[in-house]
């Protein structure tokens, strides 16, 4: 129970369209899941759904972190319980110093002040990785930044906030082949048997840095196979199209190994 | 009378509320009268000349009437507003001679001595008159005089009445007339050739009487290639009356040199706050104004620059908060008389709990200003359904070749920003407050660290409870 994070029956919808028609998938600490799926399945509404967006609203189902229930929780106990989510599009908040609000995010992680020269070191460090320089830090949060950009200060958040379970919301695309190198770098630095990652994607490309534990597809808000790092090999030789027609009869059921 | 007022009409958040019981040497009896300007001349032992001034300013003001577009105040009622009161009889050099119960409140305020080790020169007017003047030794052995205007007049009579009304004379505008008619206190503050004043110069303004009429004056000379910072603040009691704050600064800024003046207004919601401010930039020179309107009930302020010298330079930061029962009608004007001048305003606003923020600005150039620009960004935040914002932006270009850029948004604490913020684990009160103050922040890193702090602090706690 404490280290699983348990998606059960989900339906979500947004604006009265119904979206996940009952999805269920288990992650376990240690496990990195890929969740790939063709436009339109629901990928980044699971996202949404999961850290509490308020324009997805959860009809049915449960999401337990750890045991408990993170449909009682705000998105910000979402985060501080553990989960984070790398957005598709980070949005831009003008005027707020990214090291500032980096700061003030790890303190709410941890629930107290954390000591900043401890804070400054491990900032450094995890830009190192990135390949970010000093400067990065100290600019507006997301406020004029190339998309790569974006995407690798939603790593580096990532990486400061040493989160239990983290999913990443298409955080490939758009990205040229350095900046995912970069990115699946910090993953990578993440991986370890303290973190659950669930990587949602609609390219096989990001997997071949990172290497996935099981591949799991997801069509019309349900996932219709399950498999190893191989499925996403043979998703990108064949596409989606023979999985949406083999999907009907295997539907009702889709979970994972 | 004797316990600090704390009547919550800011939800209780607005801690300079509070008046003492200080008994005023001078009180006159209430209106606007001629009797009033006879009295306020024998006691400062005035010139003729401003006696005549004040006379014909006063007939002025009661002939001139508000500009139709000048709306919400018509419910001032002038009589029953005192135009003179003074609780000391003149301005103390050292602090030790402020009258123990008036040292008192600027503890209160925390316009403690020790600013006094930051700034080059420190000011504090009660009511009518200023109650402390003083400036380091080390700049006045530079020539700097940073005096109250009334002792400036006295001090100073021919630097005074050469400059004095000259960039706004009474027939301007009713309450310049008014302020004219009824002035006391402010500075006098005098910048000689190349001599540049490194350290701001401070002034705190307060009102403690009732019903009460404030009307400082204020005149900055900066001659050639010099250099000034003049920093102010402002703060009242809360009542259930209301008072008038009509003052008048007038500044010239002479060739190459560079003035910037700050303004942090905190009055209470009682406060009627009608400031005419102007500058004059000559030849290559440079003249700022940074005006943080906080407070006030209504404020009608438009910090203005005219450029009457080539190349010079007008910039105006703006920054409006109107919360519950303001409405801040704030904004700025750039008037262009002389070829190859530039200017900038950058004005930003916020309303919540049902107040109104209001942008008013002029930009106009004149057949001499060839090759003249100006830039004019106006945003707006609106934190809920019952605050409103308004962009009143005139532009009357009548020069050659002149460039005028104007941009304005209008925009809402996004949902999608606040669930930004909030998925990294920052509640959605600190997120609110962290994307408002993210919205200011371009204005607020101009402003000395003191005041960026109380800029903060003052706009969190109008923020309590917004946004649901």
């Amino acid at each position: 129970m404490t280290d699983t994070f348990e998606i059960i029956d989900l339906h979500a919808k947004v604006e009265d369209r119904e979206i996940l028609k009952g999805l269920n998938l288990t992650i376990r600490k240690g496990e990195v899941h890929a969740l790939m799926g063709p436009n339109g399945s629901g990928k980044s509404t699971l996202a949404n759904a999961l850290m509490g967006n308020p324009k997805y609203s959860v009809t049915q189902g449960k999401i337990l972190m750890k045991g408990e229930n993170l449909l009682e929780m705000e998105p910000d106990e979402r985060a501080r319980k553990g989960l984070f989510l790398a957005f598709q599009y980070p949005c831009e908040v003008p005027g707020v110093r990214l090291s500032n609000f980096l700061r003030l995010a790890c303190n709410a992680r941890v629930g107290k002040e954390i000591d900043p020269m401890g804070f400054y070191d491990k900032l450094e460090q995890k830009m190192k990785y990135l390949d970010v320089d000093e400067q990065f830090v100290r600019r507006y949060l997301n406020e004029g930044f190339s998309g790569g950009e974006k995407k690798r200060n939603e790593i580096l958040q990532m990486l400061m906030l040493d989160p239990e379970f983290a999913v990443m919301d298409e955080t490939d695309s758009g990205l040229d082949i350095d900046a995912l190198k970069v990115v699946s770098r910090g993953v990578n630095e993440l991986r370890g048997p303290d973190i659950g990652i669930l990587i949602i994607t609609h390219y096989e490309r990001i997997l071949r840095y990172i290497t996935p534990d099981f591949v799991h597809i997801l069509v019309d808000g349900k996932i219709v196979k399950s498999g190893g790092a191989d499925l996403a090999t043979h998703l990108e030789e064949h596409g989606y199209d023979w999985i949406t027609k083999e999907a009907e009869p295997v539907a009702a059921k889709g979970k994972q190994p | 009378m004797n316990a600090p007022t704390t009547e919550p009409i800011l939800g209780g958040t607005y801690k300079e509320g509070f008046h003492d019981d200080i008994k005023a040497l001078h009180k006159v009896p209430k209106g606007p009268s001629h009797e009033v300007i006879d009295y306020m001349c024998d006691v400062k032992g005035e010139p003729d000349w401003m006696r005549r001034f004040r006379h014909r300013s006063l007939d002025l003001f009661l002939k001139q009437d508000l500009p139709a577009w000048m709306p919400g105040l018509r419910d001032i009622d002038y009589d029953a507003i005192t135009y003179y009161a003074s609780p000391v009889e003149k301005s103390a050099r050292r602090w030790e001679d402020v009258p123990e119960e008036i040292r008192r409140t600027y503890d209160k305020l925390g316009i403690a001595k020790e600013e006094q080790k930051l700034l080059g020169g420190l000011g504090a007017q009660i009511d009518s008159e200023m109650a402390y003047h003083n400036i380091q030794d080390s700049l006045a052995k530079k020539g700097i005089v940073f005096l109250s205007c009334d002792d400036g007049m006295k001090e100073y009579p021919d630097i005074f009445k050469e400059h004095f009304a000259k960039a706004i004379p009474p027939e301007d505008n009713k309450f310049a007339a008014l302020n004219s008619a009824f002035w006391s206190g402010g500075s006098f503050v005098y910048i000689p050739k190349g001599v540049k004043s490194d350290i701001p110069l401070s002034v705190y303004f307060r009102i403690n009487a009732e019903q009460f009429g404030q009307f400082e004056r204020t005149l900055i000379i900066c001659e050639d290639d010099s250099f000034c910072h003049y920093v102010e603040g402002c703060s009242a009691p809360v009542y259930t009356t209301n008072s008038l704050h009509a003052a008048v600064v007038e500044i010239f800024v002479k060739e190459r040199a560079r003035c910037r003046y700050t303004t942090i207004q905190n009055w209470s919601t009682d406060v009627y706050n009608l400031v005419t401010k102007r500058a004059f930039a000559y030849k290559g020179a440079v003249m700022e104004w940074v005006d943080g309107n906080l407070g006030s009930k209504r404020t009608v302020k438009y910090p203005s620059v005219y450029m009457v010298g080539e190349g010079a330079h007008g910039e105006i930061l703006s920054l409006a908060s109107a919360d519950k029962n303001m409405w801040q009608d704030a904004g700025a004007k750039l008037v262009f008389y002389a070829p190859n001048c530039t200017g900038r305003i950058n004005s930003k606003s916020i309303s919540g709990h049902g107040g109104r923020a209001s942008y008013r600005g002029l930009v106009q150039m004149n057949p001499q200003a060839k090759d003249c620009r100006v830039q004019v960004n106006c945003d707006a935040l609106i934190l809920d359904p019952q605050s409103r914002t308004d962009t009143y932006p005139t532009m009357e270009v009548d020069g050659d070749l002149a460039t005028v850029e104007h941009e304005a948004s209008v925009s809402n604490v996004s949902e999608e920003q606040i669930f930004y913020l909030m998925s990294r684990g920052i509640k959605k009160e600190d997120a609110v407050s962290m994307i408002v103050n993210g919205f200011i922040e371009p204005i607020v890193k101009e402003l000395p660290m003191e005041f960026a702090v109380e800029i903060n602090r003052l706009i969190n706690l109008q923020m309590e409870g917004s946004v649901g």
